[in-house]
């Protein structure tokens, strides 16, 4: 069972009005923000079920805005991201669809686009209280919740990158909690996604990402942004 | 590591604590965290707490649907008359308690407690009760460790989530760990608060979540004023020693069953109760083509 705090009771500190229409839906798009490493110039987002019937009224499109542009679900500035975002030249969009029957009923997909150019799609949905599950990167189905310091390693499916992960890791004496890898097919594109007890340096990241095979490495945790 | 409230109660008296002690221990132990972190983060949620009542009663503020707005500064008006029904506990928690979903509903910063459509309760009744009482604020926090600690229970073994349990996971919930909470401020025995939390949710056993226009503003922001008093008359009871006749646990696994049976119509998805009378649905339409 999962170990639940105190916080996860009372909490998050938020903008409102619903944790899971617009705190969750920070978060996910905040994932995003943290995956793409750098400034977002344009995104468009995909409403799915309960979002995209009562988006507008529970802020979700201010939410998911201030999520991309790196913003914690306490920020002041929350209701008026649309006109930052705009000052910024930031180029957003919204559109509704329907869920699909695997869906959880508050989900949202969306394409971004960073300022060097580099490209990230994602799925997540905001399952209650302000908590998520990520469900898509780029095309492939995965499942972490960010909730952990979080590794994403972005790799070719290659004999050995696993070895080099978890090796590293337990030479900084880091704990992993879970640990799964996530791909097409094999030898093709995947993500190993890890969860892990204890922070993650910057150092430690620089050497996993040394890996022939491994293109990228994403650090996701909360703790040190919100509340 | 506690699920049940049998076993809160067992760590309890074993370790001859009190309900908020054994949530900070589990906490420190769960998440390698020392306690004085602990404390003083849950010290920060109170300010945000204190700040959002605050700002409730300075002027009234639009809600992100506009059906909401004043509610908190015309209730207080009325408490300081001497005509005032419920007085001055009662009447000004729920005075804060719908003051804080008003600033929640206008995008506000709120702690979400247990979710941010039931934000109200909790804060609202513990600063009325330390206006009263004059409880420092160590004290308030101890007791939203309780409330925190009743929560952990109900999100364990039903839900806090509107949409998965209707109106009673979430302002059910909120109430009943604010009864818990109250009876411990007021130096009862952990049983004590266990019952009133018992008594607060099966006096709300069943309530739906049918937000007009699927905004968190109607019913929701009165549903957290009569939470409070929920809250409020609950703790009375089980301070005067009434017991709740079936036991916690067993109440929240009611909770829960009757959260699972209720249609999805009723579950947060604003297609049943208030929210397709004729007029929600009238509102409905303006608000979209507002």
């Amino acid at each position: 069972m999962k170990k639940l705090s105190a916080f996860d009771i009372i909490g998050p500190v938020m903008a409102g009005p619903s944790s899971s229409h617009t705190a969750g839906a920070l978060r996910i798009a905040l994932i995003a923000c943290r995956i793409l490493k750098e400034p977002v110039i344009q995104v468009d987002f995909l409403l799915h079920g309960s979002f995209s019937d009562t988006y507008q009224g529970h802020g979700t499109d201010r939410a998911l805005v201030a999520g991309i542009m790196g913003y914690p679900t306490d920020h002041q500035d929350i209701p008026r991201a649309l006109t930052i975002a705009s000052e910024k030249k930031i180029v957003y969009s919204f559109e509704t669809a329907p869920l699909t029957p695997s869906m959880h009923p508050n989900t949202v997909s969306m394409t971004a686009q960073g300022a060097s150019g580099r490209r990230l799609s994602l799925e997540g949905a905001s399952i209650g209280g302000g908590e998520v599950i990520i469900t898509r990167i780029n095309g492939i189905e995965v499942s972490f919740t960010g909730e952990y310091p979080t590794l994403i390693v972005q790799q070719l499916d290659r004999p050995g990158v696993a070895a080099h992960i978890t090796s590293l890791l337990a030479g900084s004496s880091i704990n992993i909690g879970t640990i799964r890898m996530y791909r097409h097919e094999k030898g093709d594109a995947a993500y190993t996604i890890l969860e892990t007890d204890e922070p993650v340096s910057t150092e430690l990241i620089a050497s996993i990402a040394s890996h022939a095979a491994i293109s990228d490495v994403f650090l996701i945790s909360f703790e040190t942004n919100s509340g | 590591m506690f699920y049940l409230g049998e076993q809160l109660l067992q760590t309890c008296s074993q370790k001859r604590c009190t309900i908020s002690q054994v949530m900070v221990h589990q906490e420190a132990d769960l998440f390698s965290a020392p306690e004085a972190s602990i404390w003083q983060r849950m010290h920060d949620q109170w300010q945000v707490m204190q700040r959002g009542i605050q700002l409730s009663l300075e002027k009234p503020r639009t809600s992100m649907g506009g059906l909401i707005g004043g509610e908190g500064i015309k209730l207080m008006q009325r408490v300081h008359t001497n005509t005032s029904l419920c007085g001055q506990v009662t009447g000004k928690a729920v005075a804060y308690a719908m003051g804080l979903l008003e600033v929640n509903a206008s995008m506000g910063i709120v702690v979400a407690a247990p979710t941010g459509g039931s934000c109200g309760i909790l804060p609202g009744t513990l600063k009325a009760l330390q206006e009263t009482f004059e409880w420092s604020d160590d004290q308030v926090v101890s007791g939203l460790f309780n409330a925190a600690a009743i929560g952990t229970i109900i999100f364990h073994n039903a839900t806090v989530s509107g949409a998965e349990g209707g109106c009673q996971a979430e302002t059910g919930s909120a109430a009943a760990m604010t009864a818990s909470a109250i009876c411990e401020l007021m130096g009862a025995a952990p049983e004590t608060s266990l019952h009133a939390a018992a008594i607060a949710l099966k006096n709300v056993m069943g309530q739906v979540c049918d937000p007009v226009a699927g905004l968190v503003e109607s019913p929701c922001q009165k549903r957290n004023g009569l939470g409070a008093a929920n809250a409020l008359i609950s703790a009375e009871m089980a301070l005067a020693g009434i017991n709740s006749i079936i036991p916690f646990d067993e109440v929240v696994a009611a909770m829960g069953e009757v959260g699972r049976s209720l249609p999805e119509t009723l579950r947060e998805t604003a297609r049943g109760g208030i929210a397709v009378t004729p007029t929600a649905c009238r509102l409905k339409k303006q608000l979209a083509d507002r």
